[in-house]
């Protein structure tokens, strides 16, 4: 019986051998202006 | 570090360093729970007495956790902290620059952090000689960056248009010469916002935000003009028309909610009755002695709007009218890079500032504090001292951020927050971690209760 089921996401320690281009959009000039984070931007190389 | 949770029936763990995320049933959610704190055979006991269970099943289900833990899913251990500290440093090269084009604005709203755009100081607006030196700073400046962004903020940037526009076209003309690809954003209140902006904006900017309340008595109450009458009859209209000729490039619906509108889901309805599906609200950046200010009363009150707000998304999108909320984004695929989620938002490094004078500061939310002043666009950025403290300034400076499951989302959460909060950018505002946390907790609840994905339990049903 299946009691976990696990969801597709990046995987981070994979990312740090092949992020960091840097490409991606500055966070706070999209929409907050006021409270940054970063869980919500895009990896400009994985989403084009 | 895992962090568990429930929403709406939903188990749902996280793998702080792995990234992972898990929809469980009740019998996994607590034996990954118990796993780090009690030897195996107890968890297998107490699976069996507390759930009522099978000693096949409770191993079955150790087994699979313990396949995860072995693949990396699972109570992954954390490896970035010296990924974090060399980052920034070795990569200090500036991609973004917010261009305070209008230090005025023709609304007078009393909770402005900017205090109505002067930012504590004079009246000024940019010159494009200004604007044109800021251009060149840049790509000067930019070095491996091809994208680089540049925001038209104030005050109000569209009471200096034409120095807007003549900006532009300088970028346009320079990016081709290096080889750069600007992205131009505006933040506008909308008092201005005419056709001839409109389709301006919508060839040459890559996002708009725009500033709206939500209810007219919420917006009327801080956004008025300096004769103190609402601005809400003057801009929706504008608004609209805007964005019916905006296609599909992207926009924002940006609010503010302060401590008299805590109820701000009513606020977010009422731009989806307007017709805008592009939405943001952030809770307002004031002295805490306003009265505008949010109170730790306020924050069940939140959270419970928060909630409402992650089930009235998931209800929309069963009903084929989704919405988007900007904190409520997450690409789970194509998401950050540890790089990214490690070093945060950029500020006072590869992100500036631009005063109307070309000076240089760390973000929009430090000018007018002369002591957060980094250099200027002619000169670049003397106070190396105050660069390195922002490049040190990441997801691992605080030790109060060491045990927090949420700190690979935040990266450690707004400088210019954490400053006006404790007096130091690597010090914590605690109210703003609250809720952060609580919005990415219902942010993947929002993706997991709109995916097709079933919940363990639920195949069978």
């Amino acid at each position: 019986m299946t009691r976990i089921v696990t969801i597709e996401t990046r995987d981070l320690e994979k990312s740090a051998k092949e992020g960091g281009c840097g490409e991606c959009q500055t966070s706070c000039q999209s929409a907050c202006k006021t409270s940054c984070g970063v869980a919500n931007q895009e990896c400009e190389k994985l989403s084009k | 570090m895992i962090h568990r949770y429930q929403f709406d029936g939903l188990n749902i763990v996280l793998d702080c360093y792995s990234g992972s995320i898990h929809m469980t049933d009740p019998v996994a959610y607590d034996m990954i729970g118990w796993f780090e704190d009690l030897p195996e055979e107890e968890v297998i006991n107490k699976a069996m007495s507390v759930h009522g269970i099978s000693i096949e099943d409770a191993n079955e289900c150790m087994a699979d956790i313990k396949s995860l833990k072995e693949s990396g899913k699972l109570y992954a251990p954390d490896k970035y902290e010296n990924i974090a500290l060399d980052f920034r440093k070795k990569n200090i090269k500036i991609k973004a620059l917010c261009l305070h084009v209008a230090h005025t604005c023709n609304l007078n709203c009393s909770y402005c952090f900017a205090s109505q755009g002067k930012y504590h100081g004079d009246r000024a607006v940019m010159s494009f000689e200004v604007g044109k030196r800021a251009i060149d700073f840049l790509i000067e400046n930019s070095g491996y960056h091809k994208n680089l962004d540049v925001d038209f903020f104030g005050g109000e940037p569209l009471m200096n248009w034409d120095v807007v526009k003549k900006i532009v076209a300088y970028g346009r003309e320079q990016e081709k010469l290096h080889g750069k690809n600007i992205r131009f954003t505006l933040t506008t209140n909308g008092v201005l916002l005419d056709d001839e902006v409109t389709e301006f904006c919508n060839k040459e900017m890559h996002n708009v935000v725009l500033s709206l309340d939500g209810r007219k008595e919420v917006n009327d109450r801080f956004r008025v003009d300096y004769a103190g009458n609402g601005s809400y009859d003057r801009i929706v209209p504008n608004f609209q028309k805007f964005v019916s000729k905006r296609g599909s490039k992207s926009y924002y619906m940006r609010g503010t909610f302060t401590h008299f509108n805590t109820d701000f889901l009513n606020d977010i309805k009422q731009m989806l009755d307007l017709g805008f599906t592009e939405l943001s609200m952030e809770p307002v950046v004031t002295d805490p002695s306003s009265p505008s200010a949010l109170t730790r009363e306020d924050l069940p009150v939140l959270f419970g709007q928060y909630e409402e707000l992650a089930r009235l998304m998931v209800r929309r999108h069963k009903e084929g009218r989704p919405f988007t909320f900007y904190h409520y984004m997450l690409d789970l695929t194509c998401g950050p890079c540890i790089y990214k989620r490690v070093a945060g938002c950029g500020s006072g490094t590869e992100y500036l500032a631009v005063t109307p004078w070309g000076d240089l500061y760390p973000c929009h939310q430090f000018v007018g504090d002369e002591k957060y002043k980094m250099g200027d666009i002619y000169k670049g950025v003397e106070n190396l001292e105050l660069q390195d403290k922002f490049a040190s300034c990441n997801a691992y400076s605080r030790p109060e951020c060491k045990d927090c499951w949420a700190k690979l989302y935040c990266s450690g959460g707004c400088a210019a927050n954490s400053y006006h909060a404790s007096g130091d950018i690597n010090g914590v505002y605690e109210y703003g971690c609250e809720v952060f946390k609580k919005r990415i907790e219902c942010a993947i609840a929002v993706k997991l209760l709109t995916s097709d994905i079933d919940a363990p339990g639920e195949e069978n049903q």
